[in-house]
């Protein structure tokens, strides 16, 4: 290994790189864009659930009752409906998510038998944002049902008898407000890091091949472990800036709260940048032709670190083979990592065990990736 | 005219059979989203890992408890003897979330006073830790309730009637099981086929001219507008095609059930493939090498995808983004699909979002026609 011929290669692609401005733009902007969609578009709070109401009393307790639905923040009443076939229509082309009917006789069954149901109809297509609207509904329904109790018991001078003794206490630890954004810009970062990591070298020795210039490359005397150092250096170089500048927005634009170490961010960071190149390259390698080369290294990154790195679908959620599948995702290291940076602020000590498979998947990876490449023209 | 059209149309295929690799990408990757997207993309929550501390031992934290330890939405996975135990055990993610009964649990609930019981949860996964938490408080809830009911009874203490107590009678309409996976498949079927078609249009096109290959069929006597149409028949073709297969997977693998009328998807299919195809061919007329292709298929794909509704509500998203949604026929698209699948919705509400497609589709292939005009010149 000779240092000279790795400067050679590296400065030769660096020129490369600077004297295509456009290519070295795209490279630098689409980070910037990713972040800027992923962290504004990617939200799973879900406030103001478009609600229709129906009241089927129009009495004052039935008001009072949809009025509390009216002040939650987690509804906001669309519409009220004057029968059934208008909720089934609001529903049925999307305006309301949900329904709420006080049926007739609501007072009277409350004053005689003290109690009364309120119906909800909720649309279930989206079955994460149904089971939230559920949750929510039951919470501003027992608020008001508990009100009710209260005032009852005044009004005969007795002492509270409730009816609902236990009292949940729930503390949240590490994302203290259940921000949805503080828990997904972490795995954007990723996300991002990985689709431009494998993009920049995917097209590296493609390209030589497309040219022609690989018959240059194969005559000089450089071996498969220098090229593949100078090539991906420059590449290196950039993808560390892009990270640097998706962290930077991370924790300054979208105030995710950041209560890790930095020299703990920035080595995890390194080595995964590092595996990202290394698959982009080894496409590039085996691949000979641009367009299949950044399509595969697309489809190589971009899929499995959306769907298998536990960037916002929970990984034990899925199934056991999955599971297993999802250990084989760089990713899904990364994102641990950087979530627990991030959120937790744990110390590299905390974080042995990804960190240890990361730097093993990445040693497998520079040796794939350097082995990968054969100085014939075959 | 048309028989110039038939000739390009027989060249295009016979590229398409002799490209082994291209055949390859256009089946093999979206026959894996779909599947990994119907495993993997679920925001249900079951087997929330729980760590328990009970410190009252009494025989109510016992019943509270194995309520907790019967219920399939939690795991309890530890059993703690103190509260720096607990704070590990969710600290080293064993635990998502930890139980604590404290010390007079009990003897608060005979009193017929409100008695706490505290939760700790890590909130890393908000989405997760907001579902359990809803899980945690109809546990505890129901527990609460059945608990204070029978001791009313047992004292004779209630009240000369029974407290007023308003329930929520929930029904889920179209998914009665909140199966997530009937959200994500049809979405999977219109996010496949946005980039599939947009990558093959935009390439097929910008190969065509890098090669130089462009000009050889421009001397011929085919006309800019035969020359559209014979390029993009294929891929709508193919687009339907590719719709069909990946509709039966979800059909007859995930078991996701179609509702609606075919008809009515098929309309829609057709008119979301052209505005597809429009922004293919935009794209191919703004790039001279494939490179660039791919960069602004990048640069269009992502954020129509993320701004689609397709995993993360549309309602959740800051108003200029709401807006920008508009212009995306993938968002239209997911309406249409979802609303035939899952709804099993006619044309009679799906009006508004065919409607947007094709004036959509109208603008964009307009644009699209003009601008190869003045690319071809």
């Amino acid at each position: 290994m000779r240092l000279r011929r790795v400067r050679a290669i590296a400065l030769k692609e660096s020129l490369q790189i600077v004297r295509d401005p456009r290519s070295l733009m795209i490279a630098l902007l689409i980070p910037l864009m990713q972040m800027f969609m992923l962290g504004y578009g990617v939200s799973l709070d879900i406030k103001r659930i478009p609600l229709c109401a129906y009241d089927r009393e129009g009495s004052q307790q039935s008001q009072a009752l949809l009025k509390r639905f009216a002040s939650s923040q987690y509804f906001s009443v669309q519409q009220v409906a004057r029968n059934y076939a208008e909720i089934t229509r609001a529903i049925d082309d999307g305006s309301c998510r949900l329904a709420v009917v006080v049926p007739e006789g609501f007072t009277k069954g409350l004053n005689d038998a003290g109690a009364g149901a309120v119906q909800v109809l909720i649309d279930g297509t989206d079955s994460n944002t149904a089971n939230l609207a559920a949750d929510y509904a039951h919470a501003v329904v027992s608020g008001y049902s508990s009100d009710v109790q209260l005032e009852t018991v005044q009004r005969k001078g007795g002492t509270i008898q409730t009816l609902a003794p236990v009292d949940v206490q729930a503390r949240v630890w590490f994302n203290e407000d259940l921000v949805s954004r503080d828990f997904i810009v972490p795995g954007i970062v990723a996300l991002v890091m990985a689709i431009v990591g494998a993009q920049l070298t995917s097209l590296t020795i493609a390209r030589e091949w497309e040219r022609g210039t690989m018959e240059l490359l194969v005559s000089t005397p450089i071996r498969p472990m220098e090229l593949m150092l100078g090539k991906l250096l420059p590449y290196f170089v950039i993808g560390m800036v892009d990270a640097a500048f998706c962290l930077a927005l991370a924790v300054f634009w979208f105030e995710v709260p950041f209560r890790g170490t930095l020299a703990t961010l920035v080595f995890t960071t390194m080595l995964f940048l590092t595996v990202v190149l290394c698959i982009g390259y080894y496409v590039s390698v085996s691949i000979r032709s641009q367009v299949g080369a950044s399509q595969i290294a697309l489809i190589l990154t971009m899929l499995p670190t959306t769907l298998l790195s536990g960037f916002a679908f929970p990984i034990d959620q899925m199934p056991p083979v999955v599971q297993g599948v999802t250990f084989l995702v760089s990713g899904r290291y990364y994102v641990t990592i950087l979530k627990a940076i991030f959120l937790k602020g744990a110390p590299l000590a905390e974080l042995a065990v990804p960190i240890l498979w990361l730097t093993a998947y990445a040693a497998v990876m520079v040796l794939l990736a350097a082995r990968a490449f054969r100085k014939t023209l075959d | 005219m048309w028989r110039r059209i038939a000739e390009l149309l027989i060249k295009e295929f016979r590229q398409l059979k002799r490209d082994r690799s291209a055949r390859f990408r256009l089946l093999v990757p979206p026959l894996i989203q779909m599947v990994l997207f119907g495993y993997a993309a679920t925001f249900e929550v079951f087997n929330v890992s729980t760590a328990v501390l009970d410190q009252d031992r009494t025989q109510e934290s016992r019943a509270l408890i194995d309520r907790f330890v019967r219920s399939s939405r939690f795991q309890v996975t530890r059993v703690v003897r103190d509260r720096r135990e607990l704070g590990d055990a969710v600290e080293h993610s064993d635990a998502q979330l930890g139980l604590v009964v404290p010390p007079g649990f009990a003897a608060l609930l005979r009193n017929g006073q409100t008695s706490p019981v505290q939760i700790l949860v890590d909130g890393t996964n908000s989405n997760t830790a907001l579902i359990a938490l809803g899980y945690v408080g109809e546990i505890s809830g129901a527990f609460g309730q059945e608990y204070a009911l029978d001791l009313a009874q047992r004292t004779g203490r209630a009240l000369g009637r029974p407290l007023v107590n308003v329930v929520v009678q929930e029904r889920y309409w179209y998914n009665p099981n909140l199966n997530s996976r009937w959200f994500f498949v049809p979405g999977v079927i219109g996010t496949l086929t946005l980039v599939t078609i947009v990558n093959l249009t935009a390439f097929a096109i910008v190969r065509e001219r890098e090669i130089g290959t462009l000009e050889q069929i421009l001397v011929t006597p085919i006309r800019p507008f035969e020359f559209i149409i014979g390029k993009t028949l294929p891929f709508f073709l193919i687009g339907l095609l590719q719709v069909s297969l990946i509709a039966g997977v979800g059909m007859l693998w995930f078991d996701v059930p179609f509702k609606g009328d075919p008809l009515v998807l098929l309309l829609g299919t057709c008119l979301f493939l052209t505005s597809v195809l429009a922004i293919g061919l935009l794209i191919s007329t703004l790039c001279t090498t494939q490179q660039q292709a791919f960069a602004s298929n990048f640069f269009v794909l992502n954020p129509m995808f993320i701004l689609s509704g397709f995993s993360f509500p549309i309602s959740s998203m800051p108003d200029v983004l709401q807006w920008l949604t508009y212009l995306d026929p993938l968002r239209f698209f997911l309406v249409i699909i979802r609303g035939t699948y899952i709804k099993g919705v006619g044309i009679d509400v799906l009006w508004p979002q065919m409607l947007a497609l094709a004036a959509l589709s109208i603008a964009l292939l307009g644009l699209a026609v003009l601008r190869f005009r003045k690319s071809l010149d």
